[in-house]
């Protein structure tokens, strides 16, 4: 019987290709002068029946990893009558080398170049009548994925195999003598000087895993770990946002408004309430994201995030997403923006999508002081913890029902194996340089969005020019009576509408905006909005104010990290629709049980 | 010695592979980790409700899902 041996890199499609040729007849066999065992087939191909065997993926011939030195041992050990060279067709420049190394060999080949289909696409045209000329052996274009091109592979092996006449193999080991001279070296060399255990001593990483990944006390210390994390990381983040806050606030009144004093008003609160207070906005970001990414430098350099995904992926798993997911999503609850660039440790694109579009929900320590402000103003002292605690289950209620609504869609093909490597200490030169070129990346990739978005704000509050700034009758205000009849069956009125398109630019400044729109500070806003709001309306706010776009920061870095401007807006669609129908099933709801 | 599927191991246990049934994407990714037929795989711990198996083969620890486990024979040692 004839033999035909399979070979191609990793990666061309050559399983694909050998599974459509031998059906479900494959089996694994031994073979001599190898040790591991390969997948072979006996079809029927041109009247007779022939062997076909897939050899391991390679990228050189004369190489020495495992699998290129059980190919070279096949080779000199099995007689084989034909060799089909599977490539990929867009990557033939670096693939057609495995052709001229079988070429040298003399074993009689013929090349088929996979992935036709795609390499069109991508522009790339083979004169294939030509390329066989040149190379000497038959050429034949296929797509095994499609299976387009199979009926001239099947009619030229079958002419072809039989004029072939095999290699003698004593010519075949003259030829590969001197990969083999190399391999008997390499061996004599480690054999004598390198010990590899067959099984690992018992060292620090054994011992630290015994207790870190714990049956009952794993979970437990992981999320103490991630409260010491998120705790350190806002703790030291609060005094360095509040001292860029003042800094850019003295730099404002002491340089800036005597500068342009002089300038129109309208001038003068477009450069400073718009374009100053963008960058304000940008820059106080800089520190939470440098000491985010410090911290998440030391957790993913100790080797500590892939045993958080050890530890939470049973659960994880369910939602589509990963033990590291549900790290980014804790972080989320300091600030959405560090934890969005910090999904990028997934390299499963759909795996990474699925988890910027559930970080969003994360109740932000922005969002917090909301809530706190406005629970204060409205409800009792004994309710409000109860009304914040409530929040924060809708936040975990929201993230968990997106991930399972959307798991589908962002269904990762890509099988979960994730090394867990061996504690090691981090440098402090590589925790630096991390928090150093996240936030290089996020002011080169967001700021200019975000002042944009900043002054658009500001324009729409402020224009036209002859009203009150936020008030009903500037082009938010318009906006806002354009969609009462939205906001009305979610007991959101028209002041609260402008508050929401102010916190679209950024959570902090919804307060300060109540301030402006009902033009009362402290108390006496307080007191004002409990006189004019129900506790209905109030914690009807508050859900849309959880569930809508967080920032403006977040929707830059959604759209910076995911580079997909579709992305970006399904997000912001999705958080809009769920934020209303949130709020407004909870606000009929309450009405109709008569509150 | 018995070929049973990689996920009916216990803690502590091992084994050695005899067959890889995964489809093309798992076996390029158990290939670059070092899954090969005649290779010694060994069960750290098996992670609660379900999770992962943490596993050694040569010098790697790696993490590996039940249902991708579930496509790898071992011959039980």
């Amino acid at each position: 019987m004839k033999r035909i041996a399979l070979l191609g890199m990793p990666n061309t499609g050559k399983s694909t290709f050998f599974n459509r040729i031998t059906g479900a007849s494959s089996r694994t066999g031994n073979w001599p002068g190898v040790t591991v065992d390969l997948l072979g087939a006996k079809v029927l191909l041109g009247g007779a029946m022939v062997e076909i065997v897939d050899l391991p993926g390679i990228y050189d011939l004369h190489g020495f990893s495992d699998d290129e030195q059980v190919v070279r041992h096949f080779l000199e050990n099995n007689s084989v009558d034909q060799v089909l060279i599977v490539l990929n067709t867009s990557q033939i420049e670096r693939q057609l080398s495995l052709v001229l190394q079988v070429k040298q060999l003399g074993l009689p080949a013929i090349l088929l170049l996979n992935m036709a289909d795609e390499a069109k696409k991508f522009g790339i045209t083979i004169d294939a009548e030509k390329m066989s000329g040149m190379l000497g052996l038959p050429v034949v274009l296929l797509s095994a994925k499609y299976g387009t091109g199979y009926q001239n592979a099947y009619q030229l092996l079958g002419r072809t195999l039989e004029e072939s006449v095999p290699v003698r193999l004593d010519r075949l080991k003259e030829l590969l003598s001197q990969d083999d001279r190399v391999e008997l070296e390499m061996d004599r060399v480690l054999k004598s000087t390198v010990q590899i255990p067959s099984q690992l001593s018992d060292n620090l990483t054994s011992r630290l895993d015994r207790i870190l990944l714990h049956p009952w006390l794993g979970l437990p210390l992981f999320f103490l770990v991630m409260y010491i994390t998120f705790q350190a990381i806002f703790l030291f983040g609060k005094p360095l946002q509040d001292g860029v806050t003042w800094a850019l606030d003295t730099f404002r009144h002491a340089a800036l408004e005597p500068l342009f004093a002089h300038f129109p008003m309208i001038l003068k609160g477009l450069l400073l309430d718009g374009i100053y207070n963008g960058v304000g906005t940008v820059a106080t970001f800089v520190p939470i994201i440098i000491l985010f990414f410090l911290f998440m430098a030391i957790i993913e350099d100790t080797g500590y995030l892939s045993r958080a995904a050890f530890l939470m992926d049973a659960l994880m798993s369910r939602l589509g997403l990963d033990g590291r997911s549900f790290v980014m999503l804790l972080m989320g609850f300091g600030c959405n923006v560090p934890a969005l660039m910090g999904t990028r440790v997934m390299r499963t694109r759909s795996l990474r999508l699925l988890t910027m579009l559930v970080i969003p929900f994360s109740l932000c320590s922005a969002r917090l002081q909301v809530f706190i402000f406005i629970t204060a103003a409205i409800f009792s002292p004994k309710a409000a913890p109860l009304v914040l605690f409530s929040l924060y289950l809708f936040s975990f209620a929201t993230s968990l029902l997106t991930a399972v609504l959307f798991k589908k869609q962002y269904a990762s093909s890509e099988p979960f194996i994730l090394e867990v490597p061996p504690y090691r200490f981090p440098t402090l030169r590589q925790m630096l340089l991390r928090g150093w070129h996240e936030v290089r990346h996020f002011l080169n990739r967001a700021s200019k969005f975000i002042v944009a978005g900043v002054v658009l704000v500001w324009l729409l509050t402020h224009f036209p020019a002859n009203v009150p700034p936020a008030s009903t009758h500037t082009l938010a205000g318009m906006i806002g009576s354009a969609f009462s009849p939205l906001l009305d069956p979610i007991g959101i009125n028209q002041q609260l509408a402008i508050a929401l398109i102010f916190g679209f630019v950024a959570k902090e400044i919804v307060i300060g905006s109540l301030a402006v729109i009902y033009g009362m500070q402290g108390q006496g806003l307080m007191a004002l909005m409990a006189h004019q709001l129900d506790w209905v309306q109030a914690y009807s706010f508050m859900l849309f104010t959880l569930i809508y776009t967080p920032c403006l920061s977040t929707i830059a870095t959604l759209r910076s990290e995911s580079k997909s401007n579709a992305f970006m807006l399904l997000s912001i669609v999705w958080s809009l629709g769920l934020a209303w129908l949130v709020s407004f099933i909870f606000y009929q709801g309450a009405r109709a049980l008569g509150y | 010695m018995a070929i049973v599927k990689l996920s009916t191991l216990a803690a502590g246990e091992s084994g050695v592979i005899a067959a890889l049934h995964a489809e093309d994407e798992l076996y390029h990714r158990l290939a670059a980790m070092g899954f090969r037929i005649g290779k010694r795989v060994e069960i750290l711990r098996l992670g609660r409700f379900s999770g992962p198996l943490h596993l050694r083969i040569g010098a790697t620890d790696l993490m590996l899902r039940r249902n991708d486990a579930n496509k790898i024979d071992v011959a039980a040692e």
